[in-house]
């Protein structure tokens, strides 16, 4: 087969993002080891053009290349976007508190733009062996960054949790696919259901059960959620901010390829089984929550909780309200570890447990303020962009006749306000010393925490500029 | 059932040539090292001591066969077996000459594959032997071994990477047929001449894979007293010989049905029991120079032969797979 | 099929079976990595009753003959072959009844989806065997495969540079 122009094109974002790590694989040989922060400028750089390149392929018609391997839609290009761009405010993250922490290496912009290359991959899987090699792309650097603070014991067992729970589920994922293969002797998304006397079949139900399974995992989904707390609070914290918005918007990009860009006509099958996960993963998610005193562990839970409320868009069938939601929730979050990453002592002792964020509104008011402003989009308070996207997956919710999963969201939303609440409190209005003392202040941290700022304020006062880019969702190709 | 009968006679027939070339070869070794140190060898048994390997056989038998109380009894008895069927096996894919009289699977359309693969597998022998003795030499060697192999593996299998790019075709039967007639006639077809490079690989992982010298680490006496065969005696001792006799006739059989033109030869066409002929010339003359190269060259240090499989081997045979690749894809004569 | 391969199919799949099974309940690493050889040997041979000689071949070469290798090499470097006897942590010890209740519990679904599908025969949408040469292996490969070709090789250059991340002394 010749590969012409638009194969490349329709995974361009892939392409680069791919081709640049190779580079920059190289390119970190010839750096020496004391200016390790160039091989990080590079790989901004390098996630910059491939955002700039995605955006720029947003309004380009929905269509299908490598033999209907890939497909390409204004969707998948604006979430390669959201991922280049998350990866973006995590490398800004990274430049100072990885360079505390002794773990500003060549190898950790390289994973991380090999672990970005997967997901640009997953965003445009119309085929289930391209979504499993997207995944697995994702996950494997993934693995490693939790643990590249070695010899931190905490750092190792979040790899190891991560890594044994990730095999695990990808083993579901591989079970899942060859059973769907096997019902309908296709890996296509789109034509898997529509062979004859297949769709019913309960080979087919049980290896899309199975793939469900294995894609919770990635979100962090009731009841497959366990390993995040662990691994969420033993990775360096840049890596769990990145974990906790790209690898999660990648998850959400793989699940809508499955049920709403793929198998045309099971929507009834899986709705149900979708509404009662997204139910669960709200109510544990926030439950658990409230009894964190620690905060990367509280944001996990969040995390999680926040999956649910994606997930009720995904149940509702609304692609565009899922992705929406998601980007909201991806800059919310980066803002929050934001503050984390700048709260700890220069010996590289993190600042976790939330004691020690008492008093910082008054001793740091625009880290106290940037922390607040989080805290109240998690919530979903307007003009925050978080109201917005809770808004749009519960009128999709209501919409497609799933009251009680809104009414549900609703309410935990109310739950959730109490232990984001409890944070602002705690930086505001109680007395006491806040985090002792404070690493130096860095400028691309500070341009991290802006635009993630900016867009929390943007998105959520003009949601429309972002509801043109996402498009009308994914639209089955076939007929 | 003929096809079976047919393939059940030739493999007996395979399995007991081999086992008398392998006696016979244990021979010409202690004769042939002898001449070249300017001694005699075993002349006693029989006319030239052409019944030492009976003796030997005989003396081997009636051993008392010792087993260890400290060995783990399964992978004990087991690791011998694993030593010498690898070897045997690979010569299912080995055409010993023209014509299907004297080719067992050799269209197999994965020869080349299914000789990797064989040599893959050979490791366990001896890599189990070493742990089940229980006996830290014997672990060490058997440590040894199974990086010493997995070293030099990848080169070869890169090695015939080349040769199958050359003939276009993963089937031993094939590969000869590409270097015998043609455009480019007679002996220059052999593949030794269109891809030196990794004919020389070749030779070089050769040693490593059988570990013999200058490759015997496994059973470097002053270190290692007998290596992974330390706690062995009578006939599983002597199955270990085999086993390494047989592989270096079976290696020496690859590299001739690899770079020498297999069973080709003049008059073949006319007479094709020839070709068997000529194959067995062909393997006794590889056979003679690794006698000769153990008589010859010292032991190479452990770290050397690690760091010469991963480092030096490894990427000259990728990179003649690329040069080969790109010498077939632009048309240069030789490459077809 | 005839009678004679469907017997050796059969014979297979319980061999298959059993030696997943050592593996599980082998309380020695290296016996474990051994049953787990002798599984994917086993699997080859299936590969070679369906015809497909190629990948029978690859998964010797690959699976038992290299990865499989560097398991027991290093499960001899550690000396690590003996497991500590089986027991649960304290706490932990419902785990395991709970694991076999729901692993019947997939058995069980699994088995009646197959029974109850009663589709043991290939729908005909479902391609012929595609022929499995390694030159038509080839083809696929580097045709309608070419880019999850790719992917796997970028997938592996990933683990490489993440193994010497964790291995290298900093």
């Amino acid at each position: 087969m010749m590969i012409n122009s638009t194969d490349v094109v329709a995974v361009l974002p892939f392409i680069s993002v791919a081709l640049g790590s190779v580079g920059l694989l190289i390119a970190d040989l010839l750096i020496p080891a004391e200016r390790r922060h160039v091989t990080a400028w590079l790989a901004a750089a390098l996630l910059l053009t491939a955002a700039v390149i995605a955006l720029s392929l947003l309004g380009s018609p929905t269509f299908e290349a490598f033999g209907g391997m890939v497909i390409s839609d204004p969707t998948a290009f604006f979430l390669d976007t959201l991922i280049c761009t998350i990866g973006l405010v995590t490398i800004l993250l990274t430049l100072r508190y990885n360079q505390v922490r002794g773990i500003l290496r060549g190898e950790f912009y390289i994973l991380l733009a090999l672990s970005i290359s997967g997901m640009t991959l997953v965003t445009h899987a119309n085929n289930l062996l391209i979504l499993l090699l997207g995944i697995e792309l994702l996950s494997i650097p993934l693995y490693v960054l939790c643990g590249i603070a070695r010899p931190r014991l905490e750092s190792e067992e979040s790899a190891l949790k991560y890594f044994l729970t990730g095999a695990f589920a990808s083993g579901f994922l591989v079970y899942g696919i060859a059973l769907t293969y096997g019902a309908s002797g296709t890996l296509s998304l789109q034509t898997a259901p529509a062979a004859p006397n297949v769709s019913g079949d309960p080979l087919l139900l049980i290896g899309i059960g199975l793939i469900l399974v294995g894609l919770g995992f990635k979100v962090a989904a009731v009841p497959f959620h366990l390993w995040a707390p662990d691994t969420y609070e033993g990775a360096p914290t840049t890596v769990t901010a990145f974990m906790a918005t790209a690898t999660k918007v990648a998850g959400f990009a793989a699940l809508l390829r499955v049920l709403h860009g793929g198998l045309p006509g099971m929507e009834s099958t899986w709705q149900p089984l979708v509404a009662i996960i997204a139910a669960a993963t709200m109510i544990v998610g926030n439950l658990a929550a409230l009894a964190q005193q620690n905060l990367k562990r509280m944001l996990a839970y969040s995390s999680i909780a926040h999956a649910g409320y994606a997930l009720v868009g995904v149940a509702a069938h609304d692609t565009t309200s899922v992705v929406f939601y998601l980007t909201g929730y991806a800059f919310t979050t980066l803002a929050a570890f934001a503050v984390i990453t700048a709260i700890g002592s220069s010996e590289g002792e993190e600042m976790q447990f939330l004691e020690a964020y008492s008093g910082l509104g008054r001793q740091k008011p625009l880290l106290g303020a940037v922390l607040a402003i989080a805290m109240f989009s998690l919530i979903g308070i307007p003009p925050t962009v978080g109201f917005i996207g809770k808004y749009f997956v519960f009128q999709a919710a209501v919409a497609k006749g799933l009251v009680w999963l809104a009414v549900l969201g609703v309410l935990t939303s109310a739950m959730a306000a109490y232990y984001y609440l409890r944070v602002v409190m705690v930086a505001f209005i109680r007395e006491g010393s806040a985090a002792a003392p404070l690493p130096t202040p860095s400028a691309p941290r500070n341009l991290a925490a802006a635009i993630s700022v900016a867009a929390v304020f943007v998105l959520g006062v003009v949601p429309a500029l972002l509801l043109s880019m996402i498009g009308n969702g994914m639209l089955s190709t076939t007929p | 059932m003929p096809a079976l009968l047919e393939i059940t006679l030739k493999s007996t027939a395979l399995v007991f040539v081999l086992l008398t070339s392998f006696a016979y070869l244990s021979l010409v070794e202690r004769k042939f090292i002898a001449r070249l140190q300017a001694r005699i060898g075993p002349n006693r048994a029989g006319p030239f001591g052409l019944l030492q390997p009976v003796a030997d056989g005989l003396k081997l038998i009636f051993k008392e066969s010792i087993t260890p109380a400290q060995v783990d009894k399964p992978m004990y008895f087991l690791a011998p077996v694993l030593v010498v069927v690898p070897s045997l096996i690979l010569f299912a894919v080995i055409p010993v000459g023209k014509g299907p009289l004297f080719q067992l699977a050799s269209d197999l359309n994965v020869g080349a594959l299914y000789v990797v693969a064989v040599m893959g597998i050979a490791v366990y022998g001896i890599t189990l032997a070493g742990w089940s003795s229980n006996n830290k030499y014997a672990v060490l060697a058997g440590l040894r071994a199974s990086a010493q192999v997995i070293s030099y593996e990848l080169g070869m299998g890169f090695a015939i990477v080349a040769v199958v790019l050359m003939a276009s075709s993963l089937s031993l039967a094939d590969i000869v047929a590409a270097q015998y007639p043609g455009e480019y006639g007679g002996i220059l077809g052999w593949f030794i001449f269109r891809q030196p490079v990794a004919a020389a690989i070749f030779v070089v992982a050769a040693f490593a894979e059988t570990m013999r010298a200058p490759f015997d680490l496994v059973e470097a006496e002053q270190e290692l007293t007998a290596g992974f065969m330390t706690e062995y005696s009578g006939m599983k001792f002597a199955l270990f010989f085999m086993g390494e006799y047989v592989k270096m006739i079976a290696v020496s059989a690859l590299f001739t049905t690899f770079f020498l033109g297999g069973w080709s030869g003049p008059f073949v066409n006319e007479l094709p029991a020839l070709s068997v002929v000529y194959f067995t010339i062909k393997v006794v003359v590889c056979l003679l120079a690794f006698i000769w190269v153990r008589a010859s060259l010292p032991r190479v240090r452990y770290d050397k032969l690690m760091g010469m499989g991963w480092k030096v081997l490894l990427p000259i045979s990728i990179e003649n797979v690329l040069a080969t690749a790109l010498l077939i894809a632009l048309g240069v004569p030789g490459f077809k | 099929m005839t009678m004679a391969e469907w017997a050796l199919l059969v014979l297979l799949g319980a061999l298959s079976l059993a030696s997943a099974l050592g593996l599980l309940l082998s309380r020695n690493a290296v016996y474990a990595a051994l049953f787990l050889v002798l599984n994917f040997s086993v699997g080859a041979v299936i590969y070679l009753l369906f015809n497909a000689p190629f990948l029978a071949v690859t998964q010797v070469a690959v699976y038992a003959g290299a990865i499989m290798v560097l398991f027991v090499f290093v499960i001899m470097l550690l000396g690590a072959e003996r497991l500590a006897p089986a027991e649960n942590p304290p706490g932990l010890a419902y785990q395991r009844p709970l694991a076999i209740i729901l692993a019947v519990a997939l058995l069980a679904v699994a088995a009646w989806a197959l029974l109850s599908g009663a589709q043991i025969e290939p729908s005909p949408s479902v391609a012929p065997r595609p022929d499995s040469s390694p030159q038509a292996m080839g083809m696929w490969l580097f045709g309608p495969y070419l880019l999850p070709l790719q992917v796997v090789a970028l997938l592996l250059l990933a683990a490489m540079v993440g193994a010497l991340v964790l291995s290298r002394k900093s």
